[in-house]
């Protein structure tokens, strides 16, 4: 097997990415009692909370400084400020988190002055202010939700006082993969800090009466003391250094940094698990033995149907990673993987992961395609030119069904035209069996739809002549 | 929080009333209040949509790459013919171009555009820092235009110049470029009309058009839906504009009627009554006994025949309460009627970009003690929701969640919807969606906290 890259264009037709600062809006969900404000103009705000109430069909309340021309030529400051007003007095936050957009970082505004200011000006003493820089020209969503919580922890945390929890930062996933995350380190008895912990504020249970700022989200007095942790260990080997939360605590505080890729498939989970063994000095329970064990079963049971998959995956960088990881394992080629956003980190692991595959003895013969920094255009021609007949990503891969009839297996954000995608469950042993039982079930669905038929027109009217 | 019509914001409180509670004018047209949490979207947004239905040509947005992203295929509008305009075509600027400048990124990207696709038409839209660096799109567009010989027209949409109405303008000054016959040509006016203010959201265009054709009146072209190149280029030679969506298209209707003479109307196929009375506007212009009785007929055969499923809802419906919240006032007009012929009455009011003339119309239309409202955010929403005890909300995406975490029956209104909801075939669909949405029975558990607890005898 080898390897083609891909990446070229003077335009971008059919977006495979969103901008910076919708990531930071979610990382910023997982803050407990938080508001976000972006600073800009009126229409960013809204496009983003359009987008991200779709897929977890929650309130998305984010407040603009609703720049307007005036405060464009002569500067925001007064927006920004007056915003803050208004934010604080409908929403009694306990953090303000303050993203910019284009239009800020373009005019040249000194976020960290004026909000400096701004809590100087009004006596604030206990409301912290978190401002990222999140220019939408500077990256996809991917690193404004990287970058947000580097920025969340660097501001905040500062109690180097050790206590006996350990820091879990989480990629971008699924309210309920956060929820099995955090099932099974308590499995493996262990005190954490997850960080951001949007389990429930993006899929809140129904109670009365409603609340603008939804329980749940790590607090703010354990995201001060991570510092102080026995280790930290980082969901994402995509992340750059210079986006990593867990660096920044291993450099300045000297926090043991444990970096993990997401627990989806049998590879990645078992990382997982001999990770927190050590971390925690504990066995592996028989709970989590026995889930390996089904795991293992279903993933004999299926292989067949599964070397049938040849497969498109496309997202952020850290689920397609865990997805091309889990093809890998399960006979389903990855033919093209492909992603929106510019990371060298998951160029360089793709390879590796595809060398490992050469030594070994099961069939992948054909040339795999790594596309960064791309778009749907691109996907779908190479899609057509391979056969594809699995694709798994967000939904706007709905454009690969449309144009060349390619199911799609929903995973990651945006799912916005199936519901559930808050709720479904990709992580772990339990929650891999699951994707892969997805995954599995759409092969053998598009083959029992068309067998009849292609074998009649294979066969009889060949025998009939 | 505090009772009665002030909202919490001391700056938002012209911009709230309660019928019968004050005289004054409701304050409207405004930007918006810093950190209010509005619903409102941005220039860009105003002038995509108003443009976007436009079938056969390219839309491209010359900006970072979040604006394309999230307004790629963001209207439910159907065609006929030609679909590239539900792809979504970006420069995708990047720091370099912000520094440096855009324009000879816009060049090359609608040199490849016009290779690979060979549209008619190119829009470019301007983003919020277009603006700021300073791109000559007027020039650039202008040379493309020479070069490849096909019309490239620049839409200056900004979002940091207004509100999602200045986009509305933006987009109506772009086609206003398309609609002006070449210097010397002369296009002769015949008896089709053209449909302003439609974007054929889920074939709503085609549902009104076949009634116009049953009493004997054709559809010159429609601005925006299902429309193309070569049908807009002929947009003057209709006798009639009629226009539905007037907060986005009046403006084009007051420029054709200067320009080339064109009367125009409003004109409502949102609801039975609107319906009607709109099909009766429309042919009585033409002044001919014979399509006034085909109307006629056509009205009492279309309302007969929905008439016991409308009867059926109603019986059900009788007596709830619908709070409205959508973009434009022409829909919230039209839905206090259409909920009326339900049975439901609207207790809260409220639109996105609503003009001063809509809101009278829409305080003449309702009860006393209804709340209205201009650009409202879910601080509002939710205290006139509990304040007025509303049965259902009426709204779009971001409006859907925050009614179902209050345990309240939702519409969607939006323009993304998969179901037509003009003229009598729309009013049905309508009519089925409150009820289907009002009476499930999911709601007998909202009040309903633990496992143990039962249901409260009412």
């Amino acid at each position: 097997m080898s390897i083609q890259k891909e990446n070229y264009r003077n335009v971008s037709e059919n977006p495979c990415n969103m901008c910076m600062p919708l990531g930071g809006i979610i990382a910023f969900k997982g803050i407990e009692g938080s508001m976000t404000l972006l600073h800009g103009s009126q229409g960013c705000a809204t496009y983003m909370r359009r987008t991200i109430s779709e897929h977890y069909e929650e309130p998305i309340d984010v407040a603009s400084s609703s720049l307007n021309e005036k405060g464009t030529v002569f500067g925001g400051e007064d927006n920004l400020k007056k915003g803050l007003d208004n934010v604080r007095l409908l929403y009694k936050p306990k953090m303000i988190g303050v993203l910019t957009t284009c239009l800020a970082e373009t005019i040249g505004e000194d976020i960290g002055g004026i909000t400096g200011r701004y809590l100087q000006d009004r006596g604030l003493t206990d409301l912290p202010i978190v401002n990222v820089s999140t220019p939408g020209y500077g990256g996809s969503h991917s690193e404004g939700y990287w970058h947000t919580i580097y920025r969340i922890v660097s501001s905040l945390a500062c109690d180097r006082t050790s206590h006996s929890k350990i820091n879990v930062i989480v990629p971008h996933i699924s309210a309920a993969d956060l929820r099995e995350i955090k099932r099974m380190l308590r499995e493996m008895d262990l005190d954490f800090t997850l960080l951001p912990d949007y389990a429930d504020t993006l899929d809140a249970p129904y109670s009365k009466p409603y609340k603008k700022i939804p329980d749940g989200g790590t607090k703010l007095e354990d995201i001060r003391r991570m510092p102080g942790a026995k280790a930290t260990l980082e969901i994402g080997l995509t992340v750059e250094d210079a986006q990593s939360a867990g660096k920044y605590l291993e450099t300045e505080f000297g926090v043991p940094l444990f970096r993990v890729p997401l627990p989806v498939g049998i590879e990645s989970t078992d990382i997982f698990f001999d990770t927190l063994k050590i971390i925690s000095g504990k066995a592996i329970t028989d709970e989590i033995t026995r889930e390996r064990g089904r795991l293992l079963d279903g993933m004999f049971d299926s292989h067949k149907y599964n070397f049938l998959g040849r497969a498109v995956i496309f997202g952020e960088p850290e689920q397609v990673y865990a997805a091309t990881r889990l093809c890998l394992e399960n006979g389903i080629h990855p033919l093209i993987i492909a992603t929106g956003s510019r990371s060298k980190k998951l160029e360089q692991l793709l390879h590796l992961e595809i060398a490992k595959t050469n030594s070994a003895t099961h069939g992948y013969d054909e040339k795999f395609i790594i596309m960064g920094d791309t778009d749907f255009a691109h996907i779908l021609e190479k899609s057509k030119e391979l056969n594809v007949n699995l694709a798994i990503g967000h939904s706007e891969g709905k454009i690969l069904t449309e144009r060349a009839d390619i199911p799609l297996v929903r995973y990651g954000f945006p799912i916005i035209d199936r519901v559930g995608g808050q709720r479904m469950v990709s992580a772990g042993y339990q929650g891999s069996l699951s994707f892969l039982d997805r995954l599995t079930n759409t092969l053998l669905e598009n083959k029992y739809r068309n067998y009849r038929q292609t074998m009649y027109g294979k066969y009889y009217s060949v025998s009939a002549k | 929080m505090e009772k009665g019509s002030n909202p919490a914001i001391e700056e938002r409180k012209d911009s709230v009333q309660t019928k019968g509670e004050t005289k004054m004018q409701l304050k409207c047209n405004t930007d918006s209040v810093a950190g209010c949490v509005s619903q409102r979207a941005c220039v860009y947004c105003g002038a995509r949509v108003v443009l976007n239905p436009i079938t056969d040509a390219i839309h491209l947005v010359h900006g970072p790459i979040g604006c394309a992203s999230y307004t790629w295929d963001i209207r439910g509008s159907l065609t006929s013919g030609a679909d590239l305009f539900r792809f979504s075509f970006s420069t995708d600027l990047q720091e370099m171009d912000v520094i440096f400048g855009g324009e000879k990124k816009l060049t090359r990207a609608i040199d490849d555009l016009v290779e690979k696709y060979h549209p008619p038409l190119i829009f470019v839209y301007s983003t919020c820092i277009v603006g700021v660096i300073g791109d000559d799109l007027e020039a650039v567009c202008k040379e493309a235009s020479r070069k490849h010989g096909i019309q490239v027209i620049p839409v200056q949409s900004s979002g940091f110049i207004g509100s999602k109405s200045a986009g509305y303008k933006a987009a109506c000054d772009a086609l206003m470029r398309l609609i002006e016959p070449p210097p010397g040509e002369i296009i002769e006016q015949d008896k089709t009309i053209n449909y302003l203010g439609e974007f054929n959201l889920a074939g709503e265009l085609w549902i009104i058009q076949n009634y116009l054709k049953e009493i004997g009146i054709d559809i010159n072209v429609a601005l925006t839906g299902d429309s193309r190149f070569e049908t807009l280029k002929l947009a003057s030679k209709a006798c009639l504009n009629i226009v539905q969506c007037a907060g986005s298209m009046i403006y084009t209707a007051e420029q054709m009627k200067e320009r080339f003479g064109i009367p125009y109307m409003t004109v409502s196929f949102i609801g039975i009554e609107d319906t009607s009375e709109s099909l009766r506007r429309i042919a009585q212009t033409f002044l001919d006994p014979e399509m006034m009785h085909r109307t006629e007929e056509l009205i009492q055969e279309k309302t007969a025949a929905i008439a016991p499923e409308i009867a059926f809802y109603r019986s059900k419906l009788q007596g709830k309460k619908a709070a409205i919240y959508v973009g434009g006032g022409f829909k919230a007009i039209s839905l206090i009627k259409q909920f009326r012929e339900l049975g439901i009455e609207v207790v809260m009011v409220g639109t996105q970009t609503g003009r001063q003339e809509e809101y009278e119309t829409i305080t003449d239309l309702v009860k006393e003690g209804t709340v209205i409202m201009d650009d409202t955010n879910p601080s509002e929403l939710e205290k006139f929701i509990l304040e007025k005890e509303a049965d259902l909300l009426v709204g779009g995406v971001k409006e859907r969640p925050l009614a179902y975490k209050m345990g309240i029956a939702f519409i969607d209104h939006n323009h993304d919807r998969k179901h037509p909801l003009s003229g009598y075939a729309g009013a049905v669909n309508f009519a089925e969606e409150v009820y289907a949405t009002v009476c499930s029975p999911v709601w007998k558990y909202r009040s309903i906290m633990t496992a143990g607890e039962k249901e409260e005898k009412p």
